[in-house]
């Protein structure tokens, strides 16, 4: 036991990934930090014609027309940061750019795979299709945002 | 490596690189064979023409040759042996040979491609090919190519090569100075110095010391001079010999070696008249000069990096639309800042335009298709067709040529198949039996035209009529004008061939064109006179990059409204609306009603439609010709946008067709009119079914 234990975590120390931590509402949810591109401030959104209303728009990164998650309407949690003050979090999916629209931006945690446990089955909550993992680190539960189901319902819906 | 790998290796990565560039070449051999054959059909006697064809298939069977592709080798060996003939001989290809020699760049062109995408040929594509290349050596002689018959793939030294790179070069200096006379006897130095060109590598100097001030210049003077340094292995009596002509009309002094002064200064210039100095002449004989004297110096470059300049070029031109806005409102304050910002937009306007330009093309590149395009529809229809390109230097984006190939394909096939009548019928109408087809492209008001003009026997209304009540597209009472008659062809499933041809009448018929000229933003129009033949113009933007629209506010968010959709703003009030139904609106426009539509509710941006008593709507129409009042808040002004896409990063939206940034940095959205109208009609289930979901 003890040997195995010794293997896992000679494992994890390599497999151990950085998340970027960032706030909505009260809770606390996260993405890899290598699907990150950047932070930015809010700027004000274009809206897009019977689309859901968690895709909040369409914007202008530098030349390119980035789509806006509302992640707060996404996920059903009230913000609690006026929309001028909230932040853009610019993540890759696939090969698309994606902004999630969220309260404040907190830290960088590492983690390895023993912090990192599946979402229990919370079907029929909002948050049970786009946050498929849970990460807990020094007595904070952090969601992992799945970034490939964020958009899932627009694109099936639009098909 | 090289210890690893025999002398003469080449790296695969080299080695593709090497392969695809042969291909790209091999395209551009292929035209000029075409071209060069199509010219000589047409009567022109240019030894020089039968040298460029010559060349060109040299060339391919080089580059063939290099990448161990054996078929092509054969077969462009015989198609150069054949050619070698009419090159030494200097006699040129009757019309029966050429039409010979034309099949067979055909077949050469299909033998490229097939090695380019790693096929085998058939043994039937072989046979084609080896019975083509029969009637070549058959027709040439066998006598004069020694060649011609020898079925091995490998070089031949033919006789022409040792010519071209013989060994005993030498340098030739000379100075040629043309009297007026020379001018007045309808002399051209240009043919001159062309012809010298023939003899070796040579190097021009104009010489124009003698111009003298503009206020002293005589315009029926001659005052130009040429220093020729030459690079042949004739004698000097072959190269007097190009001057044989005009050796009494000009100061001519050739001799060896390479020059080390200047042109010795016009002995006593007489006034005479100059006629090939006219602009006129001049600017016809430019682009000629310069292909005959020098090698085209153009640049290969990727696409992607094209591309790529010329979004950061649309980057520039957003920038600099935002920063005219944050400009100073008082100008007074700074006239500095207003000077110079004008001086970027017109910067801006040039890089754009530049840049633009890069990526135009000469719609040469879809243009040099049709001649076999149409040769093939010769031997299917029995109908002799003689075809007349014009303006094929003409200049579109790449994106347009790209899209153009398809219909301007199908169009020719109409005209033929169905413009054109059979030889009898055209005898029977005192037509000369070979049918005319002229296609020309030109740059009329900021968009490219590209006409297909036949000299058939025209639409017959009462047959389309008659087809039009038969499938429905017409009531058979209704009352349709001459020209709204033709315009029946582009309605969808019309055709009026009777019979299934192998050609053209499998019911895609014009419609079809005209959804994809319209997918490139285009429009298209017939013209047509019973008997005497039948038009069709397409109007096309010159790219697709930019986009002319109306700037609209709806609901508070900005909207653009392609201007080719857009026929007409129109003011409504309680006057000119008529309420129909629970919620339909139409709107009296001169006597036509037409649909009133809230753009707003349309696109989801409210619940439901709230149309005002009185405000803006904009009269679209749509792939289809229907038309619907698009009513908006506001109109904010037109304006040239710069389409980017939305499916970059976001799925496809319902209504949108792409986007943009407009001056402030904020997007706008490009409305697809089409899809707007077609959400329309699906009504407004599917709007509470969405509604209900948000």
């Amino acid at each position: 036991m003890r040997d195995a234990a010794a293997r896992n975590q000679a494992q994890e120390t390599q497999e151990r990934r950085d998340f970027l931590v960032f706030r909505v509402g009260a809770q606390e949810f996260c993405v890899d930090v290598l699907a990150v591109k950047e932070v930015r401030g809010w700027t004000p959104t274009t809206s897009l014609p019977k689309v859901p209303s968690f895709l909040r728009g369409v914007t202008n990164l530098r030349g390119t027309v980035l789509p806006i998650v509302d992640l707060g309407d996404r996920l059903q949690i009230a913000c609690d940061t006026a929309i001028e003050d909230r932040i853009v979090v610019v993540v890759w999916i696939d090969r698309k750019l994606l902004g999630l629209l969220v309260d404040a931006v907190c830290d960088i945690v590492t983690a390895g795979d023993k912090n990192l446990q599946a979402m229990p089955d919370l079907t029929g909550e909002p948050i049970h299709t786009s946050v498929t993992s849970l990460i807990t680190v020094d007595g904070r539960v952090i969601g992992l945002v799945a970034l490939d189901q964020i958009l899932a319902d627009t694109r099936s819906q639009n098909a | 490596m090289s210890a690893e790998h025999p002398e003469g290796w080449i790296p695969p990565d080299v080695m593709a690189g090497i392969t695809q560039q042969f291909f790209e070449e091999c395209e551009e051999h292929l035209a000029l064979l075409e071209s060069g054959f199509l010219r000589l059909e047409a009567g022109d006697h240019d030894p020089e023409t039968v040298n460029s064809v010559f060349r060109a298939a040299h060339s391919i069977k080089g580059g063939a040759a290099m990448l161990g592709a054996t078929a092509l080798v054969g077969f462009s060996h015989r198609f150069e042996s054949a050619l070698a003939h009419f090159r030494t001989s200097k006699t040129f290809p009757s019309h029966d040979v050429l039409k010979v020699f034309l099949k067979a760049t055909d077949q050469l062109a299909d033998l490229v491609r097939a090695t380019r995408a790693g096929k085998e040929l058939t043994d039937e594509q072989l046979n084609a090919a080896s019975r083509e290349l029969a009637g070549l050596a058959d027709t040439t002689g066998t006598d004069t190519s020694p060649v011609a018959h020898t079925e091995e793939p490998a070089f031949s030294p033919v006789r022409v090569e040792f010519e071209d790179f013989a060994p005993a070069e030498q340098p030739w200096t000379i100075d040629f100075r043309p009297h007026a006379e020379l001018y007045a006897k309808a002399n051209d130095p240009i043919v001159l110095l062309r012809e010298l060109k023939r003899l070796g590598e040579m190097d021009t100097v104009l010489d124009t010391s003698a111009i003298p001030l503009l206020s002293d210049l005589n315009l029926e003077d001659a005052y130009l001079a040429w220093s020729i340094t030459l690079h042949t292995a004739r004698t000097e009596s072959a190269v007097r010999e190009v001057f044989e002509f005009v050796e009494r009309d000009c100061d001519l002094h050739v001799r060896a070696g390479i020059a080390e002064t200047a042109i010795p200064p016009a002995a006593d210039p007489r006034p005479v008249p100059a006629p090939a100095l006219r602009p006129g002449d001049a600017s016809q004989d430019a682009p000629a000069l310069r292909a005959a004297l020098q090698q085209p110096s153009t640049l290969r470059v990727d696409l992607e990096r094209l591309d790529r300049l010329i979004n950061l070029v649309s980057e520039l031109v957003i920038s600099e639309a935002a920063l005219a806005e944050y400009a100073p409102k008082d100008s007074a304050q700074n006239p500095n800042f207003g000077e110079a910002l004008d001086d970027l937009s017109q910067l801006t306007r040039d890089i754009q335009e530049s840049v633009m330009g890069i990526r135009a093309q000469p719609v040469k590149s879809v243009f040099q298709r049709l001649p076999r395009l149409v040769r093939e529809i010769e031997k299917a229809t029995g109908k002799t067709v003689r075809l007349t390109i014009e303006g094929e230097d003409t200049q579109v984006d790449r994106s347009v040529i790209e899209g153009l190939t398809d219909p301007l394909t199908h169009m020719v096939r109409n005209a033929i198949d169905h413009g054109i009548e059979t030889y009898e019928q055209r005898q029977k109408a005192n037509k000369p039996a070979q049918g005319s087809l002229r296609i020309s492209a030109a740059h009329r008001a900021g968009r490219v035209v590209i006409e297909v003009a036949d000299d058939g026997g025209g639409i017959d209304r009462d047959c389309v009529r008659a087809i039009a009540v038969k499938q429905n597209l017409i009531s058979a009472d209704a009352i349709v004008a001459g020209e709204d008659i033709d315009n029946l062809i582009f309605e969808p499933g019309f055709t009026t061939a009777d019979k299934v041809t192998d050609l053209s009448g499998r019911g895609v018929g014009m419609d079809v064109v005209r959804r994809s000229v319209q997918a490139l933003g285009g429009r298209i129009s017939v013209s047509s006179r019973r008997g005497a033949g039948t038009t069709f113009a397409l109007s096309l933007p010159l790219t697709l990059a930019v986009l002319d629209g109306m700037l609209v506010s709806v609901c508070g968010q900005s909207l653009v409204v392609p201007l080719a959709a857009l026929l007409e703003t129109v003011q409504f009030s309680c006057d000119n609306v008529h309420k129909v139904g629970p919620n339909a609106s139409l709107l009296a426009i001169r006597g036509s009603h037409v649909p009133l539509i809230d753009l707003g509710a349309t696109l989801g941006y409210k619940p439901q439609s709230q149309l005002s008593a009185d405000g803006i709507a904009l009269l679209v129409e749509d792939d289809a010709g229907r038309r619907v009042a698009l009513a908006v808040d506001d109109i904010l002004g037109q304006k040239q946008v710069v389409i980017k896409s939305l499916e970059i990063n976001c799925h496809r939206i319902a209504g949108i067709a792409a986007a943009t940034i407009l001056g402030n940095g904020l997007v706008a959205l490009i409305l697809d009119v089409n899809a707007v109208m077609a959400s329309q009609k699906i009504g407004l289930a599917q709007d509470e079914r969405l509604m209900a979901h948000a």
